[in-house]
């Protein structure tokens, strides 16, 4: 990816609560609100941060399967009444599974790069507790290849990729080790969602979630390698940003020290219709990576703070070492050692990440961008982390499908 | 004939009813699950669905449609490996669809008897009523399969007496399920001195496709479940009569009824379990009971006093429970039958003072929800009813004599030969009844 040809800035970071089993505020039986309520709340939550909303020229909404979930297609005619400002502005919806979020931040990026917007409203949303889990899945499988994978497939689709992606990882660099990462990344995910008062596990209170992630994996109940803890869960929520170049945040009436700097991005593409090469490895993540910080001009060991798409324990540990942070087989002791925790190496995931904040699959990746921006601009609250000056970047990856689409980003403090 | 082709022709008496309904949704599960099977496929399956009125049937076809639903959302995996050669069939909602579509095709809802013409299964679950059985059964005879098995959703009447008077030649078995059968695991399976041995083992193996727990059982009237329960309803209904020392019946009733839930540990209180079953379905099974064991005392002057004066229990239609002995509100009993005031009282009309008798419950006490899911609930039960010993507030003295007689019962259902040993008595009170412990234990010390 090239480096980009002007500056561009996060503001105006905003998410509402993410809603799913674990949280008390949620009752299947009982009425909740609908993809309106999300989009809205978390759109005007961003717009509320700035000074002139009539400077944001363009709308982007990530979105991947609202038309399944919710029977409502055609979400970018929805950011108009977000606010009236974007009434006869070009607005847009992008899709690309799980990466659908990341995928709208970049294209609010590629028009402000291309001198089309000075400020762009995002946002991502998925409403997806609408259907009992076994209905889910069949939507959610629409990330895999349908016609070559789903006949074939399992019940629940995606757990099962991600369960014989694990099946391979302990084949090749031991099951016990691998295991104990796993659980250790559920673990922190819980511990840190607990101080984010908007995440699904936050008021989780198991005493002990070391050992509930070591539940021995059933293939009878579920799956042959992975437990239900080591998968996220399913959640309602959206998030929010502003894009802007500088021009655009002087507009808008945003004071430089409530934004963040976006130095660099990757989007890259793996092939829906083949396995992936090795499934002990995210290429196409790693690719993303390297392009981000390729087009920051930033090295692995300058990443200060991460934001990983852990929709699976497997998948986080799998993108330590997509980034680079942990080399092949290494993630788990990159865990273990405590490298990801606040106070450590590369504090990771400090909201909770998939698995502790939730994901609302379209909505993530604005998520994660939405929080590197709250801990770049000293507005994370309790899971606000220091980052240290010879590591000053914050980078995430947003993931759709098997490793598939993959978008990631580049930040810093401005 | 082997099973399977016994399933593509099959009737249910009494469809409609709480009992009958239920068992239909079983049938029609596993039939269009068998259908599905090398065995079972490019066959025609059957089930007739037989009551007395439409209105009836009507609403056994919705309840079943939305049942399959759910236990087809249950099954999914099963489906996906059944619908594998289906190309047309790919997600799980498709599967679900068409399994729920399959399984609607087999069914004959009926109110004419002639409907089951050449079925090979005939369950029946009518009330426990025995010249009522005999003539649905003597009707399903004329018009049945000649070498039709029957098996009877009977709860006390023997098994024998309706294969004698029938002419079956050993052809039925008593298939006892318990209340809801989609979701009881628990199945009583009586079989008599004539019972055919294909006929026990089809029962066995029917059980098993069903999901179910089979506990056998010999053909003596009430068999285990029953035979535990009617004469644990009656030794409280004594109990409650005694305290009550010809005063009023309410505080008396509230007592046993607590003693039994909170001091016992059990999923509810015994009066509470009879309006569940239903007071009148208590009096015919009584009834039945009495008539084939007699000199027993199987008889309760109060139940056939509250069946007069229409306090019956039972449950609506939606499953909520109906006013018995004991009032209802949401679910939770508020107030208790008075018979000399001929209406309810209000528990806090005499609660306090009777909590006071009763005393407090020991140190420690987790409920019957607490300990359900506990791993450590035996050293919990064991701690709980060692406290029970060790007290001597009324609460205590009636837990403990309560204990006493429902271990009595149970050894007696051993030894008159109802029950084949202790751990079957044990394994229908646990599987049946959700107790914790089975009648049979060392906690009376």
């Amino acid at each position: 990816m090239r480096k980009l040809r002007k500056e561009i800035y996060a503001c105006a970071p905003a998410h509402t609560l993410y809603l799913g089993p674990g949280r008390k505020e949620f009752h299947p039986k009982k009425p909740r609100p609908g993809i309106e309520h999300y989009v809205f709340e978390a759109g005007r939550a961003a717009i509320a941060q700035v000074q002139n909303p009539e400077a944001i020229d363009q709308g982007v909404i990530g979105n991947f399967m609202a038309a399944r979930f919710n029977h409502q297609a055609h979400l970018n005619a929805l950011l108009p009444a977000v606010h009236e400002a974007l009434l006869h502005k070009p607005c847009t919806r992008t899709e690309g599974a799980c990466g659908s979020g990341g995928l709208a931040v970049s294209t609010a990026a590629t028009a402000i790069l291309a001198d089309m917007a000075d400020a762009v409203l995002v946002i991502g949303v998925e409403v997806q507790n609408t259907v009992k889990a076994m209905y889910g899945a069949d939507i959610l499988a629409g990330a895999g290849h349908y016609s070559r994978e789903r006949k074939s497939g399992h019940v629940f689709f995606f757990p099962n990729l991600f369960s014989r992606r694990a099946g391979a990882y302990y084949e090749k660099w031991g099951k016990e080790e691998s295991r104990r990462g796993m659980a250790e990344w559920y673990a922190l995910a819980v511990e840190n969602a607990r101080r984010n008062p908007k995440a699904q596990e936050h008021h989780n209170a198991d005493p002990d979630p070391r050992a509930t992630g070591m539940t021995p994996p059933n293939p009878k109940a579920f799956l042959e390698h992975i437990n239900v803890f080591d998968c996220s869960k399913v959640t309602d929520g959206a998030s929010a940003l502003i894009l802007a170049s500088q021009e655009g945040l002087k507009k808008l009436g945003v004071a430089r020290d409530r934004a963040a700097r976006l130095v660099g991005f990757g989007h890259c593409e793996g092939d829906l219709t083949r396995d992936p090469p090795d499934p002990c490895a995210l290429t196409t993540s790693a690719a993303a990576a390297r392009a981000a910080l390729g087009s920051a001009g930033a090295k692995v060991d300058e990443i200060g703070l991460l934001e990983v798409h852990d929709c699976f324990s497997i998948s986080g540990l799998l993108s330590l070492e997509a980034v680079g942070l942990a080399q092949p087989g290494k993630a788990a002791a990159y865990l273990l050692d405590g490298k990801t925790r606040a106070d450590g190496e590369c504090p990771t995931n400090q909201t909770g990440g998939l698995c502790g904040f939730g994901h609302p699959t379209g909505a993530t990746g604005v998520r994660q961008v939405a929080d590197l921006t709250l801990q770049l601009t000293g507005q994370a609250g309790d899971c606000q982390v220091k980052l240290r000056d010879r590591k000053p970047y914050g980078l995430s990856i947003n993931m759709g499908g098997n490793d598939k689409t993959v978008v990631s980003f580049v930040m810093r403090a401005s | 004939m082997d099973l399977t082709e016994r399933l593509q022709n099959v009737a249910v008496l009494g469809a409609a009813g709480k009992m009958g309904s239920g068992i239909s949704l079983l049938l029609a599960q596993e039939m269009a699950r068998t259908r599905l099977t090398p065995e079972g496929k490019g066959k025609v399956f059957r089930l007739a669905l037989v009551d007395v009125s439409e209105a009836a049937l009507d609403g056994l076809l919705s309840y079943l449609r939305d049942q399959l639903v759910k236990r087809a959302e249950k099954m999914v995996g099963a489906l996906r490996e059944l619908y594998a050669d289906r190309e047309d069939l790919v997600e799980n909602g498709e599967m679900i669809d068409a399994f729920v579509a399959s399984a609607l095709t087999l069914l004959r809802p009926t109110t004419e008897i002639g409907a089951i013409a050449g079925a090979r299964l005939v369950f029946e679950a009518v009330f426990e009523n025995e010249p009522l059985k005999l003539d649905l059964l003597g009707k399903a005879r004329a018009v049945a399969d000649p070498d039709a098995w029957y098996l009877t959703n009977t709860s006390s009447i023997p098994i024998g007496g309706l294969d004698d008077k029938l002419e079956l030649g050993g052809r039925i078995v008593g298939y006892h399920f318990y209340n809801p059968p989609a979701v009881q695991k628990l199945l009583e399976l009586i079989t008599t001195k004539n019972t055919l041995p294909e006929v026990k083992q089809a029962g066995d193996e029917l059980a098993k496709r069903l999901g179910k727990k089979v506990f056998p059982a010999n053909d003596i009237a009430g068999f285990i479940g029953n035979g535990h329960f009617m004469r644990d309803g009656l030794h409280a209904i004594a109990e409650a009569d005694r305290l009550r020392a010809g005063g009023d019946w309410a505080p008396a009733l509230y007592k046993m009824n607590r003693v039994s839930q909170e001091w016992l540990i059990r999923p509810m209180g015994i009066f509470q379990l009879i309006d569940y079953v239903g007071v009148d379905v208590m009096q015919m099974i009584l009834k039945v009971m009495d008539t084939y064991l007699p000199g027993q005392g199987l008889h309760s002057e109060l139940i056939d006093e509250l069946v007069q004066r229409k306090v019956l229990g039972g449950q609506h239609h939606d499953g909520s429970q109906k006013d018995g002995i004991l009032r209802y509100q949401k679910g939770r009993p508020v107030a208790v039958y008075d018979l000399v005031k001929g209406d309810y009282v209000p528990f806090e009309a005499f609660s306090a003072k009777a909590d006071e008798e009763l005393g407090p419950l020991p140190d420690g006490y987790r409920p019957w929800k607490a300990l359900l899911a506990d791993r450590g609930k035996d050293t919990a039960l064991e701690q709980h009813f060692a406290a029970l010993r060790g007290s001597k507030n009324q609460g205590a003295e009636l837990a403990m004599a309560y204990l006493k007689a429902s271990k009595a019962i149970g050894e007696r259902l051993v030894s008159d030969g109802v029950a084949l040993g202790a751990d079957d008595v044990n394994g229908v009170l646990t599987n049946g009844f959700y107790h914790l412990y089975g009648p049979i234990n060392t906690y009376t010390g």
